[in-house]
Formats: structure tokens, C-alpha cells, sequence
């Protein structure tokens, strides 16, 4: 009689490997109420819940505005303001999806599918930002007749007002409601960016950027990547420990806990090469999605399937059916076994 | 006065079963599959004695904690939160629910991992859990993302970097809010409700893993490659 | 409801304030939160205690 034949598996021929298969089981059954359990299950959770949720509470850390942003830090918003006239943001340069800046696509080698889907949330920050907002401006004849000269001049103009602004800026004080820079030739780039810094400290750029294209605005990828241009959310998020470079993915605002199960994610991002790289969010994303793949074939993989096995943790979890099937078990040799249904 | 039982009560039992049908089709492969009593068992196997078998109950359990509590939210909508005490309570029981459901699924996992439960034809069993587990995190961070909170445009503006990245970013924008609420509460409570749905179905389906086999006859099986029963009643057929 | 928000406030309204800067532990390059590690930290003691308290099989059994 050959050893091969067995009555565990459907596959009679194959080898059996313990790590793969098992024998199903004959012996004996307990009663056992799935609904009761279900029941206290539930309970018990909504207890701790209920409990954790009395002595904890939730966060609620009101929302930046391109308002309470310009009011806290008129100048670091001038600093982004200019930067999006002239499309050397982080928006303006960050190509597909909200615009086609070459060569700004993270890629592995070859593989490169940001740039493959292309553009689908366009972004014209030096428009959306600065020149359409302002033109949205009731009784504002400066601004106005600013708007139309920027307009009007050549691109090499442009850019040249633009530069020396941006070189002004950087050394901008602001006091009683004026926004002062140092004097440059920056043609009317300088009346825009004081007008579109009053904009905002108004509230209207609010408005304007989310209600530019429909009333009922829910997008708001905007006024969102306005704010996050600057380095006032920035610096907020950092207070908190939520930047990319402090484990932040996994962290909450406050002493919450935050996402706990983030933690292998966030941890590539802190170690070479990933700490230094450009294409470091397609490189984590994609080590994450072959350990995920890893995961969930681990039955698929020898070795890694053999780990349970070889750690012997199992001995603990079923200690007591290894006794019951101990000689002087009720399992055990010539005991006889309560088949189930 | 007489009642004609036969077809007053019950005028469709003369028509014979039509086995050839869709629906009755599915509905023996259904009930062969998981008759009613494979489908809501009343007893276990004698080996279903730790407590780290409640973890997946305790998962499921969570997670109806926090789809009640998110019915609430849905009811009075996404401001309610921020303007009512009572809706911040809803807001922090929908929180610690979710805290408390990956918890314990995490536990479940570890505990499924160790007792290697995929063996034995349950391998859909453990890929449906990690699928579930990874769908899960997605569902989570789209209601991180529909908070309209300080954290929500900071959770938006940097992930927007890792989805961007891979493509998906043309799809899926996670700096608008109508879009990924929409996610939130309609599309992933669906696939997860499905994938989770199925996986108890193929626990039913299979039962609970058997243990491994007792040191002595997990050597021999190892060494063999057949299960210990059958290399025993061969030895013992050898003897004999 | 004027009075039932008042009552809530009182029932709601969190015991322990957590509405304040995070507290964070540095080993190394690993940085992380007090709480998310009390998660994690809680997290493997419930695994632990998992399988080695005794579990009562109902209709009898048990460590015999």
C-alpha cells in the first residue's frame, strides 16, 4: 500500500506539507454560540469605545485660510504669491497631474506613470492664483490698470518684473496694513502682489479660488495647493510632528494617537535612499505595494509560510487540544471522538 | 366545511422543480456549499479554545461600531462635527471605533499568522483578511482626508505627493473633498463590506484551521510529505 | 436642546485634555508618538494575553 495515499487534502497526489496543509479534523466538537459571542463582542467593544471616547474625545484643529494664512504671515504669503505668478512654485513646477512641467514626474528607470496619465486637475497658477482673482475685484482702478499692464508686456518683460520682485520679497516687511518692499524694478508686479495680499486678508481669495468655476464647490485643490506652496502650513505641520521626514504619516495633531498602522510606510521615507530621493514617493509606494503583495501571498511561499511552524507560537494557542490529545487525554489513544455535524 | 389543503394553501407545490433554472441552479450549489448548519454552527471544534479566536469577531464588531456611528455622522452631514458637542462625540466614538477595529484586527492577524491559518484550502481565506486589511487602510484615510479640519488639508497636500506619483492622482484627487467623502462613505464601505462578507462566508465554508500536528507526528509529516495519520496506519500495516 | 447641549458638554467634553503639543520619543531614527507607541505597546500585551489566559470552552473543558 503506498504511503501517498491520503485522505487529508482533495489532491491526492501532491506531497504534504505541513506548512500548506492539514488534516481535516474528525474528532470531537463543543457546543459553541456564534450569535451570543457576536453579542458580548459588540458590547464589549462599544463599552471601550464609548469609554474611550468620554475620557479622550477627538481633535478638531481649525482649518487653515488663505486669510488666517495672510493675516498670520502677510509676507511669507506675498513670498508665495509671487512665486505663482511667475511658475516657480512647488505647483507651478510639479507637472501631471496639474500641469505639464517636463521632466518633473517621479519615475523608477523607465516606469514613469504620473507622467503616463498626464494632466487631469489643470493648474495655471500665474491665472488661477494671481490675475483672475484680482480681475475679480470691484473699485480696485490700480490694481486693475496693474493687471492690464502685466498683460499686456512682452513674456521677457514679465519675467524680468518678476525676478526683481522675487528678490525684493524676500526681505518684505509688513506693518499697518501695508506690505513694504523693497524698492526694485518690478513694474506693476508690486501693486498685484500688495493687492491680491489685501485680497486674501479680506477673505474674497477664499472665495474667489473655490468658487472660481461653479457655486457649489466641494474641490477644493486650489486654494489647497495655494496654501501649501507657502511655508505657513509647512511650519504648522511641523509643529505637530506631521512632516514626512518626523514618521508624520503615522501621527495625529495633539497627543492622539494617530495611525499606528502607517508605521511601515512612514519608516522607509526616514532611511537612505528614500530620505534624499526625487522619486522617493514612487520608490516607498512601490516597495509598500511588493510587501503588501508579500502579505498576501505568504501561504503561496515557502519559508514564509514556514515561519508559524518554525517559531512554534501555535504551541501556546492550541496547548490545550496537545493535552487533550496527550495518551491520558480525552482525545488521546483509545478515547473515542464525538464527530461533528 | 372541509379545506382543501392541497392547493388552497399551497398552489405552486405541483409544479415540479425546474433544476435547469438560474436561480435554482444557484441556489443548490449555495445550500450544498453552506447548508444551515455549516452556515451558523452550534459547536466548534474541540481545538477552538484560546482567546485569540475572539479577535475576529472583536474586528467585526468594531467595525459595526464605527459603520453605526458613521450612519450618524452621514445623518446630520459633514459640518455637524464641528458646530455640535453631541455631533464631536459621534465624531470621537466614529475615531476610537476605528482605533479600536484596526487593534484588533492587527491582533486577528498575528493570531492567524501564527496558527498559519491558510493551510488546508483556506488560502482565499487569508488573502480576502490581507485584502480586507489594506481596502480598510484606504477607507480610513479617506475619512481622515473628509475631516474639513486642519488635519484633513495637511493629510491632502502631502499624500497628494505619494498617490500623484504612481498615476493614480489623475483618478483619484485627495484635495477634493466632494470626491473622496463620496469614497468615504458610499464606494470602500462597499468593497469592504464585501470582501469582509465573503471572508466569514469561506470561514464557514472551510471551519476554523485545524492545529498542526503533535511534535513527534509533525516531524514525520515533514520528513515524509504525508499526513501523520496515514503514515502511522501505514507503519502499523508495515508491522502487521 | 438647549439643555440636552448643556448636559452633553458635561458628558462629552473630554476627561483628559489631549489638545496639546504631542509628546514624542527619539531611539535612534525612530521617532513616535507616546500614544501610538501605548497602541503598539498594548497591542503585543493583548496578542500575549490572548494565548496564555485560559479559555472555558462552554459545554465544558477547559484546563484540565
Amino acid at each position: 500500500m503506498s504511503a501517498a495515499t491520503h485522505s487529508a487534502t482533495a489532491d491526492r497526489k501532491r506531497r504534504f506539507r505541513p506548512d500548506r496543509d492539514v488534516e481535516e479534523w474528525h474528532g470531537k466538537y463543543y457546543p459553541y454560540d456564534l450569535i451570543k459571542e457576536g453579542i458580548i463582542a459588540f458590547i464589549v467593544v462599544l463599552i471601550v469605545v464609548v469609554g474611550l471616547a468620554v475620557i479622550f474625545s477627538s481633535p478638531d484643529d481649525k482649518p487653515v485660510t488663505v486669510k488666517s494664512w495672510s493675516t498670520a504671515n502677510p509676507v511669507d504669503f506675498a513670498q508665495t504669491a509671487i512665486t505663482e505668478l511667475d511658475g516657480t512654485s512647488g505647483t507651478a513646477t510639479y507637472g501631471p497631474p496639474y500641469n505639464s512641467t517636463t521632466g518633473s514626474s517621479q519615475s523608477i528607470g523607465p516606469i514613469s506613470p504620473e507622467s503616463w496619465f498626464g494632466v487631469h486637475h489643470p493648474i495655471d497658477t500665474a491665472n488661477d492664483y494671481v490675475i483672475d482673482p484680482l480681475q475679480t475685484l470691484p473699485n480696485t482702478p490700480e490694481v486693475q490698470a496693474a493687471v492690464t499692464e502685466y498683460k499686456s508686456a512682452s513674456a521677457d518683460q514679465q519675467a524680468s518684473w518678476t525676478a526683481a520682485y522675487e528678490k525684493a520679497v524676500a526681505n518684505a516687511t509688513y506693518s499697518n496694513g501695508v506690505l513694504t518692499v523693497p524698492k526694485g524694478d518690478y513694474g506693476p508686479v508690486g501693486t498685484m502682489i500688495a493687492g491680491l495680499t489685501s485680497m486674501a486678508r479680506s477673505g474674497a481669495l477664499d472665495g474667489a479660488l473655490l468658487s472660481s468655476r461653479q457655486f457649489y464647490g466641494t474641490d477644493y485643490t486650489k486654494p489647497l495647493l495655494f496654501i501649501a506652496d507657502g511655508q505657513y502650513l509647512a511650519n504648522l505641520g511641523a509643529a505637530d510632528h506631521l512632516g514626512g521626514d518626523q514618521w508624520g504619516m503615522m501621527n495625529e495633531t495633539g497627543n492622539w494617537p494617530g495611525q499606528a498602522w502607517l508605521w511601515l510606510y512612514t519608516m522607509w521615507y526616514q532611511v537612505p535612499p528614500f530620505k534624499t530621493s526625487a522619486n522617493a514617493d514612487f520608490q516607498v509606494w512601490a516597495v509598500m505595494m511588493f510587501l503588501t503583495l508579500l502579505l498576501a501571498l505568504v501561504p503561496f511561499i515557502p519559508g514564509l509560510r514556514s515561519i508559524p511552524r518554525w517559531t512554534r507560537v501555535y504551541r501556546l494557542i492550541w496547548r490545550q487540544h496537545y493535552k487533550d490529545l496527550a495518551p491520558s487525554g480525552p482525545l488521546g489513544k483509545g478515547a473515542e471522538s464525538d464527530r461533528g455535524p | 366545511m372541509t379545506i382543501d389543503t392541497e392547493t388552497q394553501v399551497n398552489p405552486s407545490a405541483d409544479l415540479p422543480e425546474d433544476a435547469h433554472q438560474l436561480t435554482a441552479k444557484l441556489r443548490h450549489a449555495a445550500v450544498e456549499a453552506l447548508p444551515p448548519q455549516k452556515l451558523m454552527p452550534d459547536r466548534q471544534p474541540a481545538y477552538v479554545a484560546s482567546w485569540i479566536y475572539v479577535f475576529g469577531i472583536l474586528t467585526v464588531s468594531a467595525l459595526a461600531v464605527v459603520i453605526l456611528t458613521g450612519i450618524v455622522l452621514a445623518i446630520f452631514g459633514p459640518n455637524w462635527w464641528h458646530v455640535s458637542t453631541v455631533g464631536l462625540f459621534f465624531n470621537s466614538l466614529h475615531l476610537w471605533s476605528v482605533e479600536v477595529f484596526f487593534f484588533c484586527m492587527v491582533v486577528h492577524l498575528w493570531g492567524k499568522f501564527f496558527m498559519a491559518a491558510w493551510r488546508g484550502r483556506r488560502r482565499a481565506t487569508w488573502v480576502s483578511g490581507v485584502i480586507a486589511f489594506v481596502i480598510s487602510v484606504a477607507t480610513a484615510f479617506t475619512g481622515y482626508l473628509s475631516q474639513q479640519n486642519f488635519d484633513s488639508q495637511w493629510i491632502s497636500t502631502q499624500a497628494k505627493d505619494g498617490i500623484n506619483s504612481t498615476g493614480a492622482g489623475a483618478i483619484m484627487n485627495v484635495t477634493n473633498f466632494g470626491q473622496m467623502i463620496m469614497w468615504h462613505i458610499v464606494l470602500l464601505p462597499l468593497v469592504v463590506g464585501i470582501l469582509v462578507g465573503g471572508h466569514i462566508l469561506l470561514v464557514r465554508l472551510r471551519g476554523v484551521v485545524p492545529p498542526f500536528a503533535p511534535p513527534d507526528q509533525l516531524a514525520i509529516e515533514v520528513k515524509q510529505g504525508v499526513p501523520a495519520d496515514t503514515a502511522a496506519t501505514a507503519a502499523s500495516e508495515v508491522q502487521a | 436642546m438647549q439643555t440636552l447641549s448643556a448636559v452633553m458638554v458635561h458628558v462629552v467634553g473630554s476627561l483628559i485634555n489631549l489638545d496639546h503639543p504631542g509628546h514624542y520619543i527619539n531611539w535612534g531614527f525612530i521617532q513616535i508618538s507616546v500614544a501610538n507607541l501605548t497602541v503598539i505597546i498594548l497591542m503585543v500585551i493583548v496578542f500575549i494575553l490572548a494565548i496564555l489566559i485560559p479559555f472555558h470552552r462552554p459545554g465544558g473543558g477547559g484546563d484540565r
